[in-house]
């Protein structure tokens, strides 16, 4: 009878749960980047000046959303790959190479923007197509099979490079990452069109269902007729080219490419970025715009840490201390016990009052 | 068959002989070509052991100390008349050092430190001044600007040696002009990506930049991003925001050659001839040696520019 009633009893309680995290998906990490802005508000109230400048926008919120491209293009691939219970630690190396790719062939005398554009975004194919080549058909775990990627790749990059920075000069490349469209920076439209084009993808067809359920259970899929192998190249081709974007962007930025640092750690900005966004790193759950949120609370972050002049010394420990809280908000388990806590403090000060 | 193929070998090996009793041979591990820089100290001690006429064996490590410590072992083993070692990291060099100490082979450290002063197990150590690199750039600052200035600081990465000893050196020098003022600093980790970054927030926290007259980087790859970013912010790097940096880096040079950049400090990678003159001056009997030698290379200005890097970016 007892344990007829406590199996009873158990399942309202992650009913009750499960009500606001499904609001909450959205909420928290939304809550947390608010947060991030007031304290900006609070610190600098020119923060949130903007104005135009040479027919561009220009401001400090603009800065965030420029800076933040190259890693939101990393956290779009990322997701994805991380939905499909995998992950890419190679994204940065990647970035690496195609940047060295297109500065090597500017410097080399190709003027056409297309083949140089072209032959950036093949090599991030390039390179997606062996990690997903590695995961899916060779079964080598996502972690080992793009750390190879992550290794090799920046020599690569280094061996094209012929171990310098190889500068260029280059109006039309330039342009990735200094040019202007509709008064916003480049990279920010960038953005825009490739979150669109891969929303549309993965909840317009049936490739986002696809992905999901890879993503929960490979072998079940596999069984209902699903080609998981084809699905989860396909999620780290996305990523391959992603990071070729981010790469050409970063190499544009300062024109050039330098193989030691570009795109150095941005895979675990990504990676944070897409937990940030609620994503399950055990693969099913994704949601692209939240991972955007994730990206722009990493960015403003930043800025803000720039912004309040506080000692260089402290950028990591503060990143560190804001990314527990965004996370602890987003826990259900830290939202009960917070709730349980602000319920009995109510409770008390209620008695106090009646007393 | 097999003695006319080693034939020639063995000629070529009495021939090394011969020449090894007539000069001075001098063995020289260097961490590997990670960088613009290193390869031109490289190619420094190379040209400068050929001037002298001295045999140099030169062993590029590609950035593992086994491979640096199996080269001073083959070192001791040929029997060179002294070691120079380009140390890729401080730790770990006692064993290595007191077998060459046994051997009675000075060594002479360049660039950056061992962990075994104290010890005599080397005769010397031959390096940059950090410090006085930093005092030189706010020197030229401070004499461009009468004293008066509102500096931004682009700082290397947090905990690096030459950041510290870089920012240590300025600060030193301006805290005798009362007027001077570095604003905000920040760090940009020594890459041109980060430089440009933080430059761009730093220029918005602080009206536009409108109000800034200068900006101190702690290495060249930064301030030519932060050149960028006070650019695009609508300012004239070099007129109305004065840079200055150290390094001396080809593009460095190009862009005070543009007007856009206006003073670095090289950071000197001739280190060669202060080691071969030390060593020179050993082995004729001279034992007294300073524990230290501190190099510090020319600052160099816009005058110059143009012909500095016609010289560097040839090379």
């Amino acid at each position: 009878m007892s344990n007829l009633n406590t199996t009873a009893g158990r399942p309202p309680a992650p009913a009750k749960i499960k009500l606001p995290r499904v609001n909450g998906r959205y909420l928290w990490p939304l809550l947390g980047l608010f947060l991030l802005l007031a304290v900006n508000l609070a610190i600098t109230p020119e923060f949130f000046r903007i104005e135009i400048q040479d027919g561009r926008l220009y401001g400090s919120l603009i800065d965030v959303l420029n800076r933040s491209a190259p890693v939101a293009l990393l956290a779009i691939g990322m997701t994805l790959v991380i939905a499909t219970g995998g992950i890419d630690l190679s994204v940065g190396a990647t970035m690496a190479i195609a940047g060295a790719v297109c500065a090597n062939l500017i410097v080399g005398g190709v003027d056409s923007i297309f083949l140089v554009v072209a032959a950036g975004l093949a090599a991030g194919l390039m390179a997606g197509a062996v990690n997903g080549g590695l995961v899916s058909y060779m079964g080598i775990q996502p972690i080992v099979a793009t750390l190879i990627l992550m290794v090799a790749g920046r020599g690569i990059a280094q061996l094209i490079n012929a171990g310098q920075i190889v500068t260029f000069q280059s109006e039309a490349f330039a342009f990735i990452g200094t040019g202007t469209l509709l008064g916003l920076p480049f990279p920010i439209v960038l953005v825009l069109i490739v979150f669109a084009l891969v929303q549309l993808l993965m909840r317009k067809t049936a490739l986002g269902l696809f992905v999901e359920s890879v993503g929960c259970n490979a072998g079940a899929s596999y069984y209902l007729g699903i080609n998981q192998r084809a699905v989860k190249i396909v999620a780290y081709c996305i990523a391959g080219i992603c990071a070729a974007l981010a790469g050409m962007i970063s190499a544009a930025d300062i024109q050039g490419s330098d193989a030691n640092n570009a795109g150095l750690w941005l895979e675990l900005d990504a990676i944070l970025a897409v937990v940030i966004g609620g994503a399950s790193l055990m693969g099913g759950r994704f949601s692209i715009p939240l991972s955007i949120v994730g990206v722009l609370v990493i960015q403003c972050l930043g800025t803000t840490i720039i912004m309040s002049g506080l000692p260089a010394k402290f950028n990591l420990l503060i990143k560190a201390v804001v990314v527990i809280f965004v996370l602890l908000l987003q826990s259900p388990l830290f939202q009960q016990q917070m709730g349980a806590l602000f319920a009995r403090f109510q409770k008390r000060t209620n008695t106090e009052a009646k007393v | 068959m097999k003695i006319s193929q080693f034939l020639p070998a063995a000629m070529v090996l009495v021939l090394c002989a011969s020449h090894s009793a007539l000069a001075t041979t001098i063995g020289f591990s260097q961490v590997g070509s990670e960088s613009g820089w290193r390869t031109s100290f490289s190619e420094s001690v190379k040209a400068e052991a050929k001037k002298r006429g001295i045999e140099l064996k030169f062993s590029d490590a590609q950035q593992k100390q086994e491979n640096q410590i199996k080269a001073v072992r083959s070192f001791i083993a040929q029997g060179v008349d002294a070691i120079m070692i380009a140390p890729v990291v401080e730790t770990g060099w006692k064993p290595v050092l007191r077998e060459a100490k046994r051997a009675r082979i000075p060594v002479v450290i360049l660039d950056r430190n061992v962990d075994a002063s104290g010890d005599g197990l080397f005769l010397t150590r031959i390096a940059s001044d950090f410090v006085e690199e930093g005092r030189r750039a706010a020197r030229w600052l401070m004499d461009e600007t009468d004293g008066n200035c509102r500096i931004l600081e682009l700082q290397g990465t947090v905990g690096a040696t030459a950041a510290i000893d870089r920012m240590k050196g300025f600060n030193e020098v301006i805290a005798d002009f009362p007027d001077a003022t570095i604003v905000r600093s920040q760090t940009g980790e020594f890459t041109r990506t980060k430089g440009k970054e933080v430059m761009e927030a730093m220029l918005k926290a602080e009206n536009g930049g409108r109000d800034i007259c200068a900006l101190w980087s702690h290495n060249d790859e930064m301030a030519i991003g932060a050149i960028q970013a006070i650019k695009e912010a609508g300012l004239k790097p070099g007129t109305d925001m004065l840079v200055v940096s150290v390094d001396g880096v080809p593009d460095y040079f190009k862009a005070m050659a543009d007007g856009d950049a206006n003073a670095t400090v090289e950071l000197n990678p001739h280190l060669g001839a202060p080691a071969f003159d030390v060593i020179e001056a050993y082995l004729k009997g001279d034992r007294k040696v300073e524990k230290l030698i501190t190099t510090t290379g020319d600052l160099f200005t816009q005058a110059t520019a143009a012909e500095e890097y016609a010289k560097r970016a040839g090379k």
